[in-house]
């Protein structure tokens, strides 16, 4: 049990996958106009990221390696889709202000990334306990930047009217106002020198791209990909540099030989 | 022809991909630090995007909706975008190499990139026709060409600049975003 309470308590504070790891970023600048969008977007991940990795986890022995990604891909999809019309159906005006996001969960790097870097590795209750933390961390994070951006932009606080609205900057509900209050976030980071992965004063994760969504380019597969490339590319330049010594000693050899003559 | 135009310019402008829909940030934040790097990607982007739209709008239309099986878009859509973009890949690599030289690193790298998958459910949600998809899909990832290109410039000049030690690194891209974004709410009367 001691185990279970540590991976939430890992997931919420030590490597909150908002404040720290900096992932899953699209869904962060793109729901968070109001602090209930966000809540809604952070449980419904926490939905699927619970039973993905609790899923994954259980099937982990039985799953082929070369064709895990698809794997993994196909189980998050069916769960998004289940997620997705439990919402439509019981809360319809989450549904409709989240709208293209929710299916876009599948793509959220920290599902995948927390699937092949912990479920796909450990046995049932702490994977499944890995996913709440995560979860509930993600909902957090989300939350407390809509309750921020909603407070400067709209005055509210979940939706209960607070500062009048002639001194609401509505700037900070708009896209822009997403850069700039992530901007703001990353540079208190930078300033207190909190752990963070913009500031690479976090450890890093055991994947190759090692968890970090800004350096990321794609999926964790690809980036797994290229480090492999990069050793093979080393292995082939050692056995080039081998080859010229080699050869180098050859030639030194042959010199030595005709000088011997000539002398 | 004129509302296949207004399409174009509405996603290409208007609802930018990455500056209004924040779709496909990863890349956008990731491979812009030099402009040749950033517009082989948006090139990239723009090759899968176009393709994907054309794979998954005929798969809507002409097999799931016969087959009454819509509500498993999101489990197709990103197979098929998957197997795509793989199938794509080996095509390239084996009968045009000066294409697959210049794009060939970037196709891998998008295969989870949101943006594609967005765009592919868009397209259903607004209930586009094939043409229109097509449109939505070109004009959705030339936004994203535009935008990664303008950042990419931005940062070049900004690389030797002073500046403030807390602003260092991802909060000054991330200024610089917010900016741009700004610049792009022009547009927002353009239709």
């Amino acid at each position: 049990m001691n185990n279970c309470t540590e991976r939430l308590h890992n997931g919420i504070i030590k490597e909150n996958p908002t404040f720290v790891l900096m992932l899953g970023m699209c869904p962060t600048l793109a729901v968070t106009t109001s602090a209930m969008n966000g809540l809604g977007m952070g449980l419904s991940t926490t939905v699927v990221l619970l039973f993905s990795n609790m899923l994954i986890s259980a099937l982990r022995k039985i799953i082929p390696d070369r064709v895990r990604i698809p794997a993994y891909i196909v189980i998050v999809a069916t769960l998004v889709t289940i997620v997705q019309l439990l919402l439509q159906a019981y809360v319809p005006s989450i549904y409709s202000a989240l709208g293209i996001y929710i299916p876009l969960i599948v793509v959220n790097c920290i599902i995948l990334g927390r699937a092949e870097s912990y479920a796909s590795k450990n046995s049932v209750l702490p994977s499944t306990f890995d996913g709440i933390g995560m979860g509930l961390g993600f909902t957090l994070g989300l939350t407390c930047i809509g309750i921020f951006r909603e407070l400067l932009g709209a005055g509210s606080f979940f939706g209960m009217q607070i500062i009048p609205e002639e001194y609401n900057i509505a700037i900070f509900v708009l896209a822009p106002g997403a850069f700039f209050v992530l901007a703001m976030l990353t540079a208190l980071q930078n300033k207190f020198k909190a752990p963070s992965a913009t500031n690479g004063s976090v450890q890093q994760s055991k994947l190759a791209c090692g968890g970090n969504c800004a350096k990321c380019s794609g999926s964790s597969c690809m980036a797994n990909h290229e480090v492999l490339e990069t050793r093979k590319r080393q292995a082939e330049e050692a056995a080039l540099a081998k080859k010229k010594a080699a050869l180098a000693a050859k030639e030194a050899g042959l010199k030595a030989a005709t000088e011997k003559k000539e002398q | 022809m004129k509302e296949i135009l207004l399409i174009i310019i509405g996603s290409a402008l208007v609802n930018n991909v990455v500056l209004s829909q924040f779709l496909g940030l990863c890349p956008f934040l990731g491979v812009s630090k030099k402009t040749e790097t950033s517009a082989g990607m948006g090139a990239a982007v723009l090759f899968v995007i176009t393709l994907a739209c054309i794979a998954t709008s005929l798969i809507y239309t002409y097999i799931m909706i016969p087959l009454n099986i819509s509500y498993l878009q999101t489990i197709v859509f990103i197979l098929v975008i998957a197997a795509l973009v793989q199938f794509v890949e080996m095509f390239l690599k084996k009968n045009m190499v000066s294409l697959y030289e210049s794009l060939g690193v970037y196709l891998p790298l998008i295969t989870t990139n949101c943006a594609v998958l967005g765009t592919a459910l868009t397209n259903v949600q607004k209930e586009y026709t094939f043409l229109q998809s097509v449109a939505n899909g070109v004009g959705i990832s030339v936004g994203f060409l535009i935008a990664i290109v303008m950042l990419a410039g931005v940062r070049e000049k900004i690389e030797g600049n002073d500046i403030p030690y807390s602003f260092q690194g991802t909060p000054i891209v991330l200024i610089t975003s917010g900016l741009m974004a700004i610049a792009f709410f022009g547009f927002s009367g353009l239709i």
